[in-house]
């Protein structure tokens, strides 16, 4: 699956250039349609607890658990070159565990929580670890070695909880899904923050970027320079499940309950999509995470935007693909160059230069 | 004499913006000559083939083919197989998952069905005439590099291609494979092919060529027959200066350091790909490992760096034994490691040149401990500066970079880690004369200024003469020999590694 | 370095190649399942019919595998296939059910209308991917959500066919008595083989035959091994990729028009996730995702085998979905850990498995 676009053009802040057009063209074409759009105010929820409430707000919110697990597949594809495809089955695994571990225990208090959520990571980073292993020693490609916990997981999951979609009802559970009493921002906005954090800290007071772009491009040399390919691959797998955890719990929050066909469903499509569209390279080597986010929100705000216009939810798949479609072939580098080209030949045109000959 | 020339370009000119890549270059092909193409990284060799093959479309000149009246127009690699101009490159341009067969008619038959039972007949009877030791259904990826090169010169020569261009052929063949090489370019002469001969092997280009061209900084500097330049003249026509600087390199080296401290002792060493050996460098030194290609030199100073797997052996480092048995291991034993096949090895092609240069050192301060962004910038200043790298800034990609450039940041990458011993693996190859002189001085300054141990490779034995004080030769993956002071001359080395057998 | 004598050994067997050492290997495993299930499940499993129902069954599949391993071999992806199944199993339907009882006119153009569909998928997808350079995960994934979009805009109800002559094609089926058994009432009940299941096996054959012995199959492959080769050896790498995405689009609108004669009926959720089916059977045939690797023979067994888990699942007491999913998940895993072993074991030295697991050298 390497095309032949590796390490051309994608370094820089010059990657974002297309994914922040069409997230300004969603955003005039938002205004253009419904001035009213990104209008927010303050309401009043179920609880009697005031909350922002909008478009934005419900594009931002709801676009949380792909914005998370969009920063971990960056990793993944930066140190290994390939996608994790397993990530909403191992999601549906880890929520099974955390309502398993939750609904345990007689109350649930925020101890309980905690705990339900540590031990979701351990289970997601160990379900990564066998995806991380097949990849990074057994040399498989990410796409088929993730292809094994892609059509069993969500049986697995199944299987933890038996034929149940359990229920859990806890004003802990559904502030982490929807709002903090007292706090009018959606607390899963607050989650995808934690988890920018997160990386950023990990960024700073460890090489984990210079490693995996480094093993990402040449894994070779990189032994040779010291860097432990293995290990390399294996932390941002690592890191991918816990970003695949937190996104579990959020999902699992969101409802109340679990339904392990449709929770995290069809997420690992849009988190791929999410790293190509903010301009990385599916190939691996250098990435941004920033594009990655940004890419999660222009899916999200895109499907946002044909709810709006009363599209209905079955059928927004089909608009999404043509709109992906317009995005990655403006990103793609023919139709760069071309541009370039053209840019060119009508400036020299303009200057009443030579240009043909130099075309 | 003038029905002989199957080839002539003509005032050829080709500018990239900002360069003027190829200025007026003329030059002329007979039938039945190996002429070779000279000159330095950036003289325009590459340039003046990429637009006879139609890689890129020339912005003046005339090119003739085969004597005919008419300019011949070229612009794909498509357009000049068509009329008989056929290019072997340094890398295999052959499919390594199809048979030998295919892989000479593939991409060049109108058929559409495939004739499996005739092509391979037909390649049988090719492989048969030019004597290579291949068999038509044999999958190609199972074929020694050689065999491999030597299937696509036969696929061009079945082709009736009137110009072979043979793109750096060698640099990956060990000696014999070179023969071998010769000899089909040999047969193919005599069969009236005329070949243009790109190599920065001197030597191979005075056992094989007829005439040289050399070109320098985009333009002709001349025709030579090749009996009439010498190879010192060869030298200086393509640097454009007098040879003084070799003369400088002669005075400094040759220095006995047997007194000094013992920086690294290995007794018994081997890996996987390296039988037992014993090997000990002292502080100062320079030493190289030599012999011919595959005679274990490479394997061993990477059995000493823990790039293979390390079987068995003790490794004493300032004394102290020490357990090496990953590139991690030496580096935290002060030991780095130039690899002998840069792109494959060294380079980080995509990472910026200072992200090439801070890696080593970066990877031995920690995984938790890392630099900060004005440390890197500083490192990689000092280098850039000190090592005369010449790249556009700092955050450049590697990859960008011509091959003597990458390799003085992969130098310096190791460098600034201020290694006690530093093990360099073919640090020379592939790149133009002046670096290499750069890099052979700047080997014996470390040694000299800094005391720092270097073991050297090259598959120069002049260069290894130039800078090592001590040679350990090695034949069929074994030591057999080590040579000092006055039996540091050609005659003893040739005869040492060519062993009993002359 | 081997110096070989040359003279006259063309006739000389080679080594088996990566691809045929996975097929076999593929096959062997096949047969012996089989034979087992025959064994401990007895049953069904002895009678030709089961076998015969593999194929009925899977068609599809088998189908669209053959799609999938024209691409891989490419060096491409495809995870559009599932997406055209269903998005032409809809038209058709509801194609069919606009034609009142129109005869066999109406049924020839409902298949133009399903290869059509095919067509513009594979013609669309093809030049994105070739001629705009977008990788084609990227752009099948575009495919696959546009063709699941497209068949809930056409209708998201089930859609039953209630097409005489068709329904009539579709009860049409082969019957070989000779194969059959004796029922217990003492009838001979013939085994039969549904169109599709004959349609499927011509196919793999055609595209054998395509990649092994046509311009197009052996410049697939070459593109696959080594695209910048592929390119210096004159072959035209942009068409032959154009071209291979066509293949396996118009392979998926036969795909579809086959599900529909095995089930008339129309649906959202038709065919889903078979692409990495589709995926896993190339894979267990021996197809490499890196591609320049593969044989469509392979891929063949490669379906069989997932079809034989699921029926031997659903015969034992495990009949769940999830056990199925299990044994498929199990099953590819299993697969895939052999063929790394393999491929390292015949590799040139390159440690490619860590060394506990690597056996003592003497």
């Amino acid at each position: 699956m390497r095309s032949s676009v590796k390490g051309r053009g994608t370094s820089g802040l010059g990657q974002l250039i297309i994914p922040l057009v069409a997230l300004a063209l969603l955003v005039l074409f938002n205004l253009f349609r419904d001035p009213s759009f990104f209008s927010i105010s303050m309401a009043t929820n179920n609880a009697g607890n005031p909350v922002l409430s909008g478009n934005l707000i419900s594009i931002i919110d709801s676009a949380s658990e792909l914005a998370i697990i969009s920063m971990g597949m960056t990793l993944v594809t930066a140190s290994c070159g390939g996608q994790d495809i397993s990530v909403g089955a191992v999601g549906a695994i880890a929520g099974a565990i955390f309502v398993k571990v939750v609904l345990g225990f007689a109350s649930i208090n925020v101890g309980v929580v905690i705990l339900g959520i540590l031990a979701c990571c351990v289970v997601t980073i160990l379900f990564k670890m066998f995806n991380g292993t097949l990849v990074a020693v057994f040399r498989i490609q990410p796409m088929i070695a993730t292809l094994i916990l892609y059509s069993c997981g969500r049986s697995i999951a199944y299987w933890i909880n038996g034929d149940a979609t359990p229920q859990i009802n806890s004003p802990i559970i559904s502030a982490m899904g929807m709002t903090i009493p007292g706090i009018p921002v959606p607390t899963p906005i607050f989650a995808v923050v934690l988890v920018g954090l997160l990386l950023a800290l990990i960024f700073r007071l460890t090489n984990t970027r210079l490693y995996s772009q480094t093993v990402g491009i040449n894994q070779g040399a990189a032994r040779l320079n010291g860097i432990n390919p293995v290990a390399t691959k294996l932390l941002s797998f690592g890191l991918l499940g816990i970003c695949v955890a937190i996104a579990a719990v959020i999902g699992v929050a969101r409802l109340g309950n679990l339904s392990h066909k449709t929770i995290l469903v069809d997420i690992e499509m849009d988190a791929i999509l999410a790293v190509a569209i903010g301009g990385n390279n599916l190939g691996g080597g250098r990435f941004r995470l920033s594009g990655s986010i940004l890419g999660a929100y222009i899916i999200q705000m895109l499907t946002t935007t044909l709810y709006a216009m009363n599209v209905a939810t079955v059928n927004v798949k089909a608009y999404k693909a043509i709109v992906i479609i317009v995005i990655v072939v403006a990103g793609s580098p023919v139709v760069k160059a071309r541009l370039t080209a053209l840019w060119n030949r009508l400036r020299s045109g303009s200057a009443g230069t030579a240009g043909k000959e130099v075309a | 004499m003038q029905n002989d020339v199957v080839l002539t370009m003509r005032g050829i000119c080709k500018q990239f913006p900002g360069t003027r890549a190829l200025n007026n270059v003329d030059f002329t092909l007979r039938k039945g000559e190996i002429h070779a193409l000279m000159g330095e990284n950036g003289a325009g060799k590459s340039t003046l083939i990429k637009v006879l093959t139609g890689v890129y479309e020339k912005d003046g000149g005339s090119i003739h083919v085969d004597g005919s009246e008419k300019e011949a127009h070229i612009r794909s690699p498509q357009d000049a197989q068509k009329i008989g101009i056929s290019t072997v490159y340094q890398e295999i341009t052959l499919c390594p998952n199809l048979t030998v067969a295919e892989n000479m008619f593939i991409g060049r038959t109108g058929d559409r069905i495939v004739h499996w039972k005739e092509y391979e007949k037909k390649t049988a009877e090719i492989l048969n005439s030019l004597g290579i030791p291949a068999r038509p259904r044999q999958e190609l990826s199972r074929c020694s590099l050689a065999v491999q090169q030597m299937v696509a010169i036969a696929r061009a020569v079945d082709m009736q291609c009137k110009v072979l261009i043979l793109d750096e052929p060698t640099s990956s063949l060990d000696e014999k494979e070179v023969e071998m090489l010769f000899g089909l370019m040999r047969d193919l002469k005599r069969r009236g092919v005329g070949i243009i001969f790109v190599t920065h092997f001197l030597e191979q280009v005075y056992a094989v060529s007829d005439r040289i061209t050399v070109l320098r900084n985009g333009e002709l500097v001349g025709e030579y027959v090749v009996q009439d330049l010498p190879q010192v003249e060869l030298v200086a026509k393509m640097m454009g200066k007098d040879l003084n600087d070799l003369a400088d390199l002669e005075e400094v080296g040759r220095k006995s350091l047997s007194g000094s401290e013992v920086v690294y002792q290995a007794q018994g060493l081997s890996s996987t790909e390296s039988r037992p050996f014993d090997f000990m460098i002292h502080q100062g030194e320079v030493n190289g490992f030599t012999g011919l290609l595959g005679s274990g030199r490479s394997e061993s100073v990477r059995a000493i760096f823990g790039a293979d797997r390390v079987t068995g052996g003790k490794v004493m480092v300032h004394g102290k034994p020490v357990r090496i048995s990953k590139p991690y291991d030496a580096m935290k034993a002060s030991i780095g490691y130039l690899p002998e096949d840069r792109k494959r090895d060294g380079i980080i092609a995509d990472l910026s040149v200072r992200d090439n240069i801070i890696l080593a050192l970066q990877v031995m301060k920690g995984f938790f401990h890392p630099m900060s962004r004005s440390q890197m910038e500083q490192f990689a200043d000092e280098y850039i500066k000190a090592l005369q790298i010449k790249t556009a800034s700092q955050d450049t990609p590697i990859g960008s970079l011509s091959g003597g450039n990458q390799q003085k940041v992969i130098l310096a990458r190791w460098l600034l880690t201020h290694p006690d011993f530093l093990i360099l693996d073919e640090p020379t190859r592939g790149i133009d004369v002046g670096t290499k002189l750069e890099i052979q001085k700047l080997v014996l300054q470390l040694a000299e200024e800094q005391h720092m141990s270097v073991t050297f490779i090259s598959s120069e034995i002049e260069e290894m003469l130039r800078v090592c004080s001590r040679l350990i030769v090695m034949r069929d993956r074994k030591i057999v020999g080590e040579l000092t002071g006055s039996d540091l001359n050609q005659a003893t080395v040739m005869k040492t590694i060519a062993g009993g057998e002359q | 370095m081997s110096v070989l004598k040359s003279s006259g050994s063309v006739r000389r067997r080679e080594p088996l190649t990566d691809a045929q050492l996975l097929m076999t290997i593929s096959i062997c495993i096949f047969v012996f399942m089989y034979a087992a299930a025959m064994l401990f499940l007895g049953g069904g499993f002895l009678k030709t019919q089961q076998l015969f129902d593999l194929l009925n069954d899977n068609a599809a599949l088998i189908i669209i595998s053959c799609a999938l391993t024209i691409v891989m071999i490419g060096g491409g992806i495809n995870i559009s296939v599932g997406g055209v199944i269903g998005l032409t199993v809809m038209a058709c339907a509801l194609f069919l059910n606009t034609q009142g009882d129109g005869g066999p006119l109406s049924i020839l153009l409902t298949f133009l209308l399903a290869l059509g569909i095919g067509l513009l998928f594979g013609i669309g997808q093809g030049a994105l991917i070739s001629y705009l350079e977008i990788q084609p995960f990227i752009v099948t994934l575009a495919g696959m959500f546009l063709s699941r979009g497209l068949t809930t805009i056409l209708s998201v109800n089930p859609v039953k066919v209630a097409h005489e002559s068709f329904t009539e094609l579709v009860k049409t089926k082969l019957q070989i008595p000779f194969l059959g058994y004796t029922a217990k009432n003492g009838n001979l009940i013939p085994a039969k083989l549904e169109i599709g299941a004959i349609v499927a096996v011509l196919i793999v054959l055609l595209v054998y035959l395509m990649l092994r012995y046509t311009r197009l199959g052996r410049n697939i492959y070459a593109i696959g091994g080594n695209q910048a080769s592929a390119l210096t050896l004159g072959i035209n790498v942009k068409r032959t990729r154009f071209l291979s995405y066509v293949l396996s689009g118009l392979l998926s609108g036969l795909a579809g028009f086959v599900f529909l004669m095995h089930k008339p009926a129309g649906n959202a959720s038709v065919a889903m996730r078979s692409e990495m089916d589709a995926i896993a059977a190339s894979i267990i045939g021996g197809t490499l995702l890196t591609g320049g690797v593969g044989n469509v023979i392979g891929t063949f067994f490669g379906a069989m085998i997932l079809a034989t888990i699921q029926k031997i699942i659903a015969l034992s007491p495990l009949n769940d979905s999830w056990w199925q999913e299990m044994a498929n998940g199990a099953m590819l895993g299993l697969f895939i850990m052999l063929q790394s072993v393999v491929l390292s074991r015949r590799g040139k030295g390159r440690l490619t498995l860590p060394s506990w697991l690597k056996f003592r050298k003497e």
